[in-house]
């Protein structure tokens, strides 16, 4: 069986699994990493969404072999070690609003929110609605009225 | 339980001199034997208060007024004479072992600051569990009609009393104190002088020998600290650290991933499957094997079942509707319409009419569907998110041909519910699927299988006509016609064990539990004079896999009324917000409306096609009233979005909601939230296409529940002060008006009254995915779209 090898949340790990075996099912059922979130598994709910080398992405539609020795995985259980902290400004902004209610999407809005910031700046802006409009995470409970206030309160931390 | 007192019985402590006329009610409650204290109460207590008439012309009370869901929930609770309760620990925490389910809607933090409340311990201190399946509590471990609120705020309160009261009793032997000098504070009781004892110290001193009866008194409303202070969940942390488990989340031992592959139409079943043997040798497979809805595969990861699922070659049998699509549906609902009768009009007296058709939805949480099963020759244990563990464990046994008490069940945090979880379906698929195999399983649904073959709103429609004259609404009828909801799970024992008590049941049993539900959650929140609302069901209750979606019929109900009297104002030259305030018939709802009118800024200048609309609702003992902005110009409602559908945007929200005493505000405000996303979805882009016994809709990218996109920019709930004493309901409660001002805002905004819902479903807006081979498979291209 292939043997593949990368970074998930600052450690190396090696896994003998099929390459094609989507990398959310080798950090979920091989791995027991369990923050990344199965809610569709064609990249479009975006509950697993993780960061790979600082970007965000859906690790259910990537096949494990492409991921590369050298990548980075963070799920949200090594957010907080990104900024050497007990939990990321984002996630305490998430705290402060009280934003989840079941929380099953909330590792993967955080992951998405982080990266969302990161991204409007890069484009020279601070992150505002109109990026916010552009964040595909569902949440079947509702909560996109304290995600809204998070995510620019969280941003102002960040 | 409760017991009152004639007032000058001498017996109200220190702490209620201020009210030497009233006496305080005193409740019963038990010490229970144990190693440490533990204090219990039964399930079942209630209070209802009758509800004021209104001005014009009086309507006779409806059932729903007389007697709502939530009373018939709670009378259910009181045969049983079994108890829940507060433990203290050697640690100096409290444990409480909640038997209802914790879907995101802070029960579980409720109980906790009711808990803290009474006892006098630190939020942070207590621990509140899901129990398993309890079933001596018969029908009092069942979560629905957001009645936990209602049926759980003295009972909890009653066990935290006792505890207390006991921890002083304790405290005073240690101190060689009187009861009354000592003070319960912060999880110490203090005495004169700075000494003090922690609970943990006292935990066993406190403990009974043995279990007794116990008179308690509740602190009165004016010394909350906590009850009614805007708390955080207990679990936010968990949440927001990926820690919080889910059913899929557990490591049972050996439960390795299963997946079903899954029949092409409604409900089929399996005929043959031609190539098991091949399947089960592929990469990571364990196990195919052939159940009730389809076939099994059990491998190491849910990827591999994926692929399993999809290269099984199955020949399927048709299923329950192979032949219906949407038209043939609403055709069938259309000739079971029961006419509407008005009595003879004046010559001056005008008429508004309606028809409105709300289309099927479906009804998943983000968590799928997931239950870990693992059957043994002569027992069973199952890990899942349950509104109805005790049916589940009966349904359970009987599958086996085992006693229930061989059968564990354990209660799992869920993924979000809104009604989903009343149903045991993927319990029995997995537990069927554990037998077969002879081995654990960890059942999960794939999304595809939620859209298909999962639970939705049954199709239904609305017929309103309402006649009026000389300033007065004379009449206001309803018919509505639905495709039959399936009761047979959860609510069906209740309805089934106390439908002869509930008044007045008009067309009795015939037609099923529906006619129950329908008469004890419906009204007309208005004095319209004559007011009758009919319900009549079409199919049988499992031709379809129906059930409710956050609420069942109100949200549908309600918004065809509005549009009704937002038609009703303009006939009579009234302004919409002027109109309500002037006909509601109840003072809470008229508190409400002109709330979110003020703080909404009703009638402020709007941009052509965007408007203003406000509506009102009361259900679960509160009223709420919902002002919606919305925008229909050209430039947004075609705005482009990949995969997904725009539309007209709901651009700010205001609510008033009246619980009559929220418990946590902030934990209300959040559920108010969640059902104004609800609101928003089914009015304008959520909803499940049939054609030919397949339901279209695949995933999220197809089944369009609101998303950021279609989120206001300003969303601001007003939570009112106390108004009763006695907490509602939440968890539904924000859904009816939401979705009804969001319809009345598009009929202003447009010009155009919506008849269809949602709005959007003429139009298919997107291509159905495969029925064989059953699920998408998973992307490859997942790097392209890093951000
Ligand atoms: S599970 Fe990955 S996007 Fe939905
Ligand atoms: S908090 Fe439940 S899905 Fe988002």
């Amino acid at each position: 069986m292939p043997q593949h090898t990368f970074i998930v949340n600052g450690k190396q790990v090696t896994v003998d699994i099929e390459d094609d075996v989507r990398l959310l099912w080798v950090l979920r059922d091989v791995l027991g990493i369990n923050g990344p979130k199965y809610g569709c598994g064609i990249n479009v709910c975006k509950a697993c969404t993780c960061h790979i080398n600082g970007k965000a992405f859906n690790p259910c539609s990537v096949r494990v072999g492409d991921v590369e020795p050298t990548d980075e995985i963070t799920t949200i259980e090594g957010l907080p070690g990104t900024v050497d902290a007990d939990l990321h400004p984002m996630q305490e902004a998430w705290l402060e609003r009280d934003v989840a209610q079941c929380g099953y999407c909330q590792p993967g809005q955080i992951m998405a929110a982080v990266a969302k910031v990161r991204q409007a700046r890069a484009a020279g802006h601070e992150v505002g609605d109109a990026d916010i409009d552009e964040i595909r995470n569902i949440c079947r409970c509702g909560t996109y009225a304290r995600i809204r206030e998070a995510i620019k309160s969280g941003a102002q931390r960040m | 339980m409760e017991q009152r007192r004639s007032p000058r019985s001498g017996l109200s402590r220190p702490g209620n001199s201020h009210r030497p006329d009233m006496g305080r009610r005193r409740f019963l409650g038990y010490l229970v034997a144990a190693p440490t204290l533990a204090a219990a109460a039964q399930l079942g207590q209630s209070l209802t208060s009758p509800r004021e008439a209104g001005a014009a012309i009086p309507s006779p009370p409806e059932p729903s007024e007389v007697y709502d869901l939530n009373d018939l929930l709670t009378l259910a609770a009181t045969p049983t004479s079994n108890l829940i309760a507060v433990v203290l620990n050697k640690d100096g925490t409290a444990s409480f072992d909640m038997p209802r389910a914790e879907s995101g809607q802070g029960i579980t933090t409720m109980a906790a600051m009711l808990i803290a409340e009474e006892l006098e311990l630190p939020l942070d201190k207590i621990d509140v569990t899901l129990a398993d399946a309890r079933p001596e509590l018969v029908f009092n471990q069942f979560t629905a009609g957001s009645n936990t609120t209602i049926s759980m705020y003295n009972p909890i309160r009653v066990a935290a009393a006792i505890a207390r009261q006991q921890l002083l009793r304790a405290a005073a032997i240690q101190l060689d104190e009187t009861v009354t000098r000592l003070t319960p504070h912060l999880g110490f009781i203090e005495a004169p002088g700075g000494r003090k004892l922690s609970y943990g110290d006292l935990a066993e001193l406190a403990a009974s020998q043995e279990t007794k009866e116990v008179e308690t008194e509740l602190k009165p409303r004016s010394q909350f600290k906590i009850i009614g202070t805007p708390r955080n969940r207990i679990d936010a942390l968990d949440a927001v650290t990926g820690r919080k488990k889910f059913a899929m989340d557990l490591d049972v031992p050996d439960a390795l991933p299963t997946m079903i592959c899954r029949p092409p139409t409604i409900k089929g079943t399996v005929g043959s499957v031609a190539n098991v043997d091949a399947v089960r040798e592929m990469p990571g497979v364990t196990d195919v094997a052939t159940i009730a809805t389809g076939v099994a595969v059990r491998a190491k990861t849910f990827g591999q079942c994926i692929d399993a699922a999809n290269a099984l070659e199955v020949s399927w049998n048709p299923g329950t509707v192979d032949g219906e699509s949407d038209e043939t549906v609403l055709d069938r609902i259309k000739k079971a319409e029961i006419p509407l009768a008005v009595p003879k009009l004046g010559p001056l007296t005008g008429v508004v009419e309606g028809e409105f058709t709300f289309h099927f939805r479906n009804n998943a949480a983000l968590e799928p569907n997931t239950a870990v099963a693992d059957v043994r020759p002569d027992s069973a244990e199952i890990w899942a998110p349950l509104q109805s563990p005790i049916l589940c464990q009966q349904q359970v046994a009987e599958q086996l041909g085992l006693p229930v008490s061989a059968v564990t069940v354990h209660v799992e945090q869920a993924g979000g519910a809104f009604g989903r979880r009343m149903f045991n379906d993927v319990v029995l698929e997995a537990t069927e699927a554990s037998r077969k195999m002879g081995k654990p399983v960890k059942l999960m649904w794939h999304r595809t299988d939620e859209c298909r073959q999962g639970r939705m709103h049954p199709m239904c429609t609305s017929r309103i006509r309402a006649s009026y004259a000389g300033g007065n609404v004379l009449t206001f009828e309803q018919r509505h016609t639905s495709v039959a909801t399936d009761y047979t799970q959860g609510f069906g024992e209740i309805i089934t064990a106390l439908a002869g008590k509930v008044p007045p049941l008009g067309q009795g049993n015939e037609l099923g539990f529906s006619v129950p539900v329908f008469e004890l959650t419906v009204n007309v929140p208005y004095n319209f004079g004559v007011v009758t609302q009919l319900l009549n069901e079409t199919y049988t209750y499992d031709t379809f896999p129906t059930s409710s979606v956050r609420n069942l019929v109100n949200p549908d109900v309600r918004t065809a009324q509005e549009l009704i009297v937002d038609q009703l104002a303009a006939k009579m030259g009234k302004d919409p917000y002027e109109f309500r305030r002037a006909f509601v018939d109840d003072e809470r709802v008229r508190a409400v409306l002109d709330k979110a009118a003020e703080v909404g800024e009703w009638g402020r200048a709007m941009e052509p096609n965007t408007a203003q609309a406000i509506t009102v609702h009361k259900e679960y003992k509160g009223a709420t009233a919902t002002l919606v902005e919305i925008d229909c110009r050209p430039e947004t409602v075609n705005r482009k979005i990949r995969n997904a559908v725009t539309g007209p945007r709901v651009t700010r929200v205001v609510m008033a909601v009246d619980t009559g005493l929220p418990i946590n505000p902030r934990g209300l405000e959040a559920q108010m939230q969640g059902g104004i996303m609800d609101g928003i979805a089914q009015t304008l882009t959520s909803s499940l296409h049939l054609k030919d016994g397949t339901l279209l809709e695949g995933s999220w990218d197809d089944y369009f529940y609101t998303r950021h996109w279609n989120a206001p920019f300003e969303t601001k709930v007003v939570v009112m002060p106390p108004t009763t004493g006695e907490p509602g309901g939440a968890g539904e409660f924000g859904v009816p008006s939401s979705m009804a001002a969001v319809a009345c805002a598009y009929a202003r905004a447009t010009g155009t009254v919506p008849t269809s819902f949602p709005i959007n479903h003429a139009t298919l807006s997107f291509t159905p995915k495969p029925t064989v081979p059953p699920l998408p498979p998973s992307p490859t291209n997942g790097l392209k779209f890093a951000y």
